[in-house]
């Protein structure tokens, strides 16, 4: 168990590489408790949150979910989400348990009249079901019912409590996240289970997200660095009426980016690359650090992701990773690193 | 976990075998649990080194670990299987597991170390 974000919260329950190939050849499930759940609704919502949020709320349609950005005004990433549109002027933020507060001050800061915001966190429990058999086991578990469609949203009840579904993830394979009252979390938990869902800690969550290149906010999304540079400008919606961060995203892409968040294959053996690592030019020029690093389970090679000048960013380049003082080869490769 | 009766332990989890002047050393069944998953060891260089120097990196998914020497000594032999198989020290972690070895200035030094039952509450 290690504090994350206030939360005890598992690293790993039995290993992370057998948790990181149950989840990417059967099913496993993550405790997803620590996120934050904040409502949003009311007359305005629609419109307020589409000034809010860098994804276009307007083409969301009731019972789906997309990812979308909370930006400051220069564009850079305060949090990455899923907005939730539960009814038309009904939504859930699904947000980072890190920046619940953060969030919170932010969007009551710019709040306005006809909007209600609600953080009820503290009343939510969560769970992400991740993996092929995601489908099967949803099934056992819940009386007989079929998930949504990809990003799909049920807002349904059991036994007269309230469960929302959506069928998201955070590794690359078909599955979904439920959140339910805290109540209802252990019988939740152990429904899955008994349907031969097998449990996995943070520690494979993170192995999971990095072969596919999903970012991890705090590391590799910052309050300096757009979703521009980290190669997600397809989450945010540049034609779209004004929107905080908006207008710095457009300049920033009117001129061209400096940098771009670059994935990075480890060429040769050697010590697992972590975050905070600098990475090197060929011929040893500092072009970074690494904003996430470790052991790709899958292609049992190391594998990062770092901000890195646009001229070091093709595919190919050759490059150094420093590892207590000795330089290891790695190249840019093409995102994301696992491939089914 | 497990703690051999034979050998001697650090508050770091390391274990030191001595065998006359010959120790060998490495980390215990407790310390591979928590590190899980090992993936790479630095091994050290041959040579002298004090008590309390950082000679090997035992990295797992999770995080690098540095080993300390807990003994005096010259390092005379390294575990190279651990090369092609870190994972050793997962699953054998008192022998095929077993990081380097130390001819040791003054073997009474293994007397500041811990007996298994000691480093078993100390765990605890």
């Amino acid at each position: 168990m290690v504090p994350f974000a206030g939360w005890e919260m598992p690293v790993v329950y039995s290993s992370i590489i057998e948790e990181h190939q149950t989840v990417r050849k059967e099913v496993g499930i993550f405790d997803i408790s620590h996120m934050g759940q904040v409502f949003v609704s009311g007359i305005s919502s629609t419109n307020w949150l589409n000034r809010m949020l860098g994804n276009d709320v307007d083409s969301l349609e009731v019972g789906n979910a997309h990812y979308t950005f909370l930006l400051n005004e220069e564009g850079g990433v305060i949090d990455d989400l899923i907005l939730y549109r539960l009814g038309d002027k009904n939504y859930l933020l699904v947000v980072n348990a890190s920046k619940i507060e953060e969030d919170l001050d932010w969007l009551q800061k710019h709040g306005e009249e006809g909007v209600e915001i609600f953080n009820d966190t503290s009343e939510w429990a969560g769970m992400a079901i991740q993996g092929r058999k995601a489908c099967e086991a949803y099934f056992g578990a819940s009386g007989g019912r079929t998930l949504p469609k990809r990003n799909g949203v049920d807002d349904l009840s059991l036994e007269g409590s309230r469960f929302i579904v959506c069928r998201t993830g955070y590794t690359g394979e078909d599955g979904f996240e439920l959140f339910c009252p805290k109540s209802m979390a252990s019988q939740w938990w152990e429904g899955f289970l008994a349907e031969g869902v097998r449990p996995c800690g943070l520690g494979s969550r993170d192995s999971l997200r990095l072969e596919m290149c999903y970012p991890l906010n705090g590391n590799d999304l910052t309050p300096e660095r757009t979703p521009l540079e980290a190669g997600l400008g397809f989450f945010v919606a540049l034609g779209k009426d004004e929107f905080v961060g908006g207008e710095a995203l457009r300049q920033q892409k009117k001129e061209g980016l400096k940098k771009r968040l670059v994935a990075i294959e480890v060429t040769e053996r050697g010590a697992p690359p972590r975050a905070g690592y600098s990475v090197l030019s060929e011929n040893g020029e500092p072009l970074g650090n690494l904003s996430s690093g470790g052991i790709s389970p899958c292609l049992q090679k190391g594998i990062g992701l770092a901000y890195l000048p646009v001229s070091s960013a093709t595919i190919g380049t050759k490059l150094a990773i420093e590892i207590r003082g000795k330089k290891i080869s790695a190249q840019v490769v093409k995102k994301p690193f696992y491939k089914k | 976990m497990t703690a051999p009766d034979k050998l001697h332990y650090t508050r770091d989890h390391e274990w030191v075998r001595l065998e006359g002047e010959i120790a060998t050393i490495g980390i215990t069944d407790h310390a591979q649990e928590e590190l899980s998953d090992v993936v790479f060891v630095e091994l050290p260089d041959l040579g002298d080194i004090d008590v309390g120097s950082p000679v090997a990196v035992v990295e797992s998914v999770k995080a690098a670990s540095d080993i300390y020497t807990p003994i005096a000594g010259e390092i005379i032999e390294i575990n190279m299987d651990l090369v092609a198989d870190p994972a050793k020290i997962n699953t054998d972690p008192y022998e095929g597991g077993w990081i380097f070895k130390i001819r040791v200035s003054d073997p009474t030094q293994v007397n500041n170390l811990m007996d298994a039952s000691s480093y078993i509450s100390s765990v605890h």
